[in-house]
C-alpha cells in the first residue's frame, strides 16, 4: 500500500485526462472545422495570479468574451517584469467547470512552454483555443485561469 | 511459540519481572495493554490540555491570549496528539488486554514485535510534542496537513513532525499485524470465526483497515518529505505536481481512519449492552457483516471531504451516494443495539451508562456526517464549526465514549478491583452533559457560517462560543475526576468477582480475579466457548 500511495501519482493524471478532473486543458494540433450552431454563446472569463514573490504583474487583456463552441478565438495576457533582472516562470492553467475542461482545447498558448521575462519588460502573449460544440449544453460560464509560478532558470 | 517454551518449565505460574525495567522488556500482553492505556491517558491529557487552550481564546471574540500563528499550531497538535496519540492507541492497548484473553489464547501471537509496537509510540509522541519547543513553532497546518501549505509554507519542524507519523505509522501497522496473527493463529481451536466475540471481529476488520490505510499516509508524509528537501515536485504544480493529489492520496487514507477510529468501539458496545440488557445481542452475524461492509466502503468514499476542489458533477454524485450507503450497515448495527435491549431486564451500571450515551450520541454525529455527505449542502457546511461539531459527536462521544464505556466495564477484570460505582456514575454526568454544552452549540455556529481553524470571530458568534468554552472547561475537569477514580479504584478498590457483571458473557470472565499473569496455558473446550458465546 506504500507503493500505491506512489501508484497513485501516474493514476491520478490519467484519470484526469479522462475526466478532466484537476481543470487542466487539452490541446489541438491544427484548427480543425467543427459543427458550429451559431446560436449558442457561452461566456468565457479569463482570470490570473502570480505566486508569491513572483515580481511580474501578470492580468488578462479583456476580462470575458462571449464565444461560440466549435469556433477559434485569440485573446491575449499582458505581463510586465518589474525588476532588473530576467525572470523565468511558467504559467499553469486551470478551467472551472471541471466539465468543460475536456472541451476546451487550445492551439497556441504561452503556457506550453516556460517563459523568460526581460528586465523591465512588457510583453502581450497569445492565446488562441476553442470550445468543442460538444461540451454539455447546460454549460453557459467557463472559467480559464492561469497561475505564474517563479523557475530558477 | 510461547507454549513450547514454558512446557519446558516446570512452574506455570511465574510472575512479572521486578522493578520498572519489567514494563520495558516486557513482552506480556496484559503488560502491555497497560503500557497502552496509560500511554494514551497521558495523551489524552496533553490533548486535552491544548484544547482548553484553544476555547479559552475562543471565549471571546478578539485575540486576548495567542498569537493567531500559535494558535493554528495549538488545533493541530491537538489533532494530531488526539487522533495518533490517544484514541488509537488506546484501541490497541484495549485489544492487546482483551483479545488473548477473548479467544483464549496464552498472549499475543508475536509478543517481542508487541513490546517495539509499544515503545516505538513515546519516542514519537516526545518528537512530536518537541516541535513546539523549535524555532518556528509546532506545524500549523492543520491536522491534514495539505499541501502546499504543508510543504512550501511549512516551518522546519514539519520534517519532524513526518518523521513522527512513519514512527507511529510502524507501530501501528505492527500492532495490526499482531492481531491479525493472534486472532487467526492464537485463537482456542475449538473456537469458530462465528464464535468470535464482536470485540475481537470488529478489531480484526479493523487491523485491515490499518494494513491498507496507514502505508498510503507513510507514502503521503514521504512525497511531502521528499518535495521539501530532495527537489521533487509531486504536490508543487511548477514541477508538474499537483496539490489536489495531496488531498486525494490523504483521504484515501484518512477515510479508512476513521473507522479505524470507531470500528472497535461498535465491538465493545456489543459486548456491553448485552449485559446490561440482559439479553445475547440482536443479529450476531448481521454485525458481522456490517462492520465488514463499514470498512469495505471506508475505502470509496474519499472525496466526499473535497467536494469544494472542483470535481465533476458525476464525481461529487458518486461519492455522495456512496457515503449514503455507509448508513445503511451502520444502521444495521444501531438496529441491532436497540433491538438487544428491546424487552430486556435492563440496569444502569456505569458502563452502560456510557454505552447508552454512546449509541444516542454516535447517532447525532452520524447524522450530521450525512449532512455534509449531501454534495451541495456542503458547500455551505465545508470548513465551519458545523465540521468541527460533527466530528466531536463521532470522535468524542463515539471513539472516546466507547473506549472509557470499556475502561469501566473491563477494570474490575484488570485492576481485580470495583471502582467506587456511585462516583463513576456521577463522573458520566458531568461528562455527559458538558461535553454536549461544549460541542452541541457549534452546530449552530457552523450553520450560521463560522469558520473553523481561526481564532477571532465575528460578534455575532459571541454567545454560542461563551457556551461552548465554559462547557469545555467543564468537561476538561471531569477528566480529573475520571484519573482520581481510575487510580482509587487501582489503590484502594473493594474486591471484584471473578464476574462482576451476572450477565456478562464472555472467556475473558471465566478467568479468575486477580487476573494471573499468565492465562489460558490450556485452551477453552468447545462446551466453554459454547457457554460463553454472544450469540444463543
Amino acid at each position: 500500500m506504500f507503493f500505491f500511495a506512489y501508484a497513485m501519482v501516474p493514476l491520478y493524471d490519467v484519470l484526469c485526462d479522462i475526466t478532466g478532473f484537476n481543470g487542466k486543458t487539452g490541446t489541438v494540433e491544427t484548427e480543425k472545422q467543427y459543427q458550429v450552431n451559431e446560436e449558442r454563446l457561452v461566456s468565457v472569463s479569463f482570470f490570473a495570479s502570480t505566486s508569491p514573490g513572483f515580481p511580474v504583474q501578470f492580468a488578462p487583456k479583456v476580462s470575458s468574451m462571449e464565444v461560440v463552441p466549435g469556433k477559434f478565438y485569440t485573446t491575449s495576457y499582458i505581463a510586465k517584469n518589474t525588476t532588473d533582472e530576467i525572470i523565468y516562470g511558467q504559467a499553469i492553467p486551470s478551467v472551472a467547470p471541471t466539465d468543460a475542461a475536456l472541451h476546451f482545447k487550445k492551439l497556441e498558448c504561452f503556457c506550453f512552454v516556460k517563459q523568460a521575462f526581460q528586465p523591465n519588460e512588457e510583453v502581450e502573449m497569445t492565446l488562441r483555443f476553442v470550445i468543442e460544440p460538444d461540451m454539455d449544453e447546460w454549460i453557459k460560464d467557463v472559467s480559464l485561469s492561469y497561475n505564474f509560478y517563479k523557475l530558477d532558470s | 511459540m510461547s507454549s513450547t517454551t514454558t512446557a519446558a518449565y516446570d512452574d506455570h505460574g511465574h510472575g512479572p519481572e521486578k522493578g520498572l525495567l519489567r514494563w520495558v522488556k516486557t513482552t506480556n500482553h496484559k503488560d502491555i495493554g497497560t503500557l497502552y492505556m496509560w500511554f494514551a491517558f497521558s495523551m489524552l491529557l496533553i490533548g486535552g490540555a491544548l484544547a482548553m487552550g484553544i476555547r479559552a481564546e475562543l471565549l471571546q471574540p478578539g485575540l486576548q491570549l495567542f498569537e493567531p500563528q500559535f494558535y493554528n499550531q495549538l488545533t493541530t497538535m491537538h489533532g494530531l496528539i488526539m487522533v495518533f496519540g490517544a484514541i488509537m492507541p488506546a484501541f490497541v492497548g484495549l485489544a492487546n488486554w482483551l483479545i488473548p484473553m477473548m479467544v483464549g489464547a496464552p498472549d499475543m501471537a508475536l509478543p517481542r514485535m508487541n513490546n517495539w509496537s509499544f515503545w516505538i509510540l513515546p519516542f514519537a509522541g516526545a518528537i512530536l510534542l518537541s516541535t513546539f519547543f523549535m524555532e518556528g513553532g509546532a506545524p500549523a497546518f492543520g491536522w491534514t496537513f495539505y499541501a502546499p501549505l504543508s510543504t512550501t509554507f511549512a516551518p522546519d519542524s514539519t520534517d519532524f513532525f513526518i518523521f513522527a507519523v512513519h514512527l507511529l505509522g510502524f507501530s501501528s501497522i505492527m500492532g495490526a499485524i499482531n492481531i491479525i496473527a493472534t486472532v487467526l493463529n492464537m485463537k482456542a481451536p475449538e473456537m469458530r470465526l462465528m464464535d468470535m466475540p464482536l470485540f475481537v471481529w470488529t478489531w480484526l476488520i479493523t487491523s485491515f483497515l490499518l494494513i491498507g490505510a496507514m502505508p498510503v499516509l507513510a507514502g503521503a508524509v514521504t512525497m511531502m518529505l521528499t518535495d521539501r528537501n530532495f527537489g521533487t515536485a509531486f504536490f508543487d504544480a511548477t514541477g508538474g505536481g499537483d496539490p489536489v493529489m495531496f488531498q486525494h492520496i490523504f483521504w484515501f487514507f484518512g477515510h479508512p481512519e476513521v473507522y479505524i477510529m470507531i470500528l472497535p468501539a461498535f465491538g465493545i458496545i456489543s459486548h456491553i449492552i448485552p449485559t446490561f440488557a440482559r439479553k445475547p445481542l440482536f443479529g450476531y452475524s448481521s454485525m458481522v457483516y456490517a462492520t465488514a461492509s463499514i470498512a469495505f466502503l471506508s475505502y470509496i468514499v474519499w472525496a466526499h471531504h473535497m467536494f469544494l476542489t472542483g470535481m465533476p458533477v458525476a464525481g461529487e454524485l458518486y461519492f455522495m451516494y456512496a457515503t449514503m450507503l455507509i448508513a445503511v450497515p451502520t444502521g444495521v448495527k444501531v438496529f441491532n443495539w436497540v433491538a438487544t435491549m428491546w424487552k430486556g431486564s435492563m440496569s444502569f451500571e456505569t458502563p452502560m451508562l456510557w454505552a447508552l450515551a454512546f449509541v444516542f450520541l454516535f447517532t447525532i454525529g452520524g447524522f450530521s456526517g450525512l449532512m455534509l455527505g449531501i454534495a451541495p449542502a456542503d458547500i455551505q457546511y465545508h470548513d465551519t464549526y458545523f465540521v468541527v461539531a460533527h466530528f466531536h459527536y463521532v470522535l468524542v462521544t463515539g471513539a472516546l465514549w466507547g473506549i472509557i464505556a470499556a475502561v469501566f466495564y473491563w477494570l474490575p477484570k484488570w485492576t481485580g478491583k470495583m471502582y467506587n460505582e456511585p462516583l463513576a456514575k456521577f463522573h458520566f454526568w458531568w461528562a455527559l452533559i458538558s461535553v454536549n454544552v461544549t460541542f452541541f452549540p457549534q452546530h449552530f455556529l457552523g450553520l450560521a457560517g463560522m469558520p473553523r481553524r481561526i481564532p477571532d470571530y465575528s460578534l455575532q458568534f459571541a454567545d454560542f462560543n461563551f457556551i461552548s468554552s465554559i462547557g469545555a472547561f467543564s468537561f476538561g475537569l471531569s477528566f480529573l475526576l475520571l484519573t482520581y477514580i481510575v487510580v482509587n479504584c487501582i489503590r484502594n478498590g473493594k474486591p471484584a468477582d471473578a464476574r462482576p457483571w451476572a450477565s456478562a458473557k464472555g472467556l475473558e470472565w471465566t478467568l479468575a480475579t486477580p487476573i494471573a499473569y499468565h492465562t489460558f496455558d490450556e485452551p477453552p473446550t468447545r462446551a466453554e466457548i459454547l457457554a460463553e458465546s454472544q450469540h444463543s
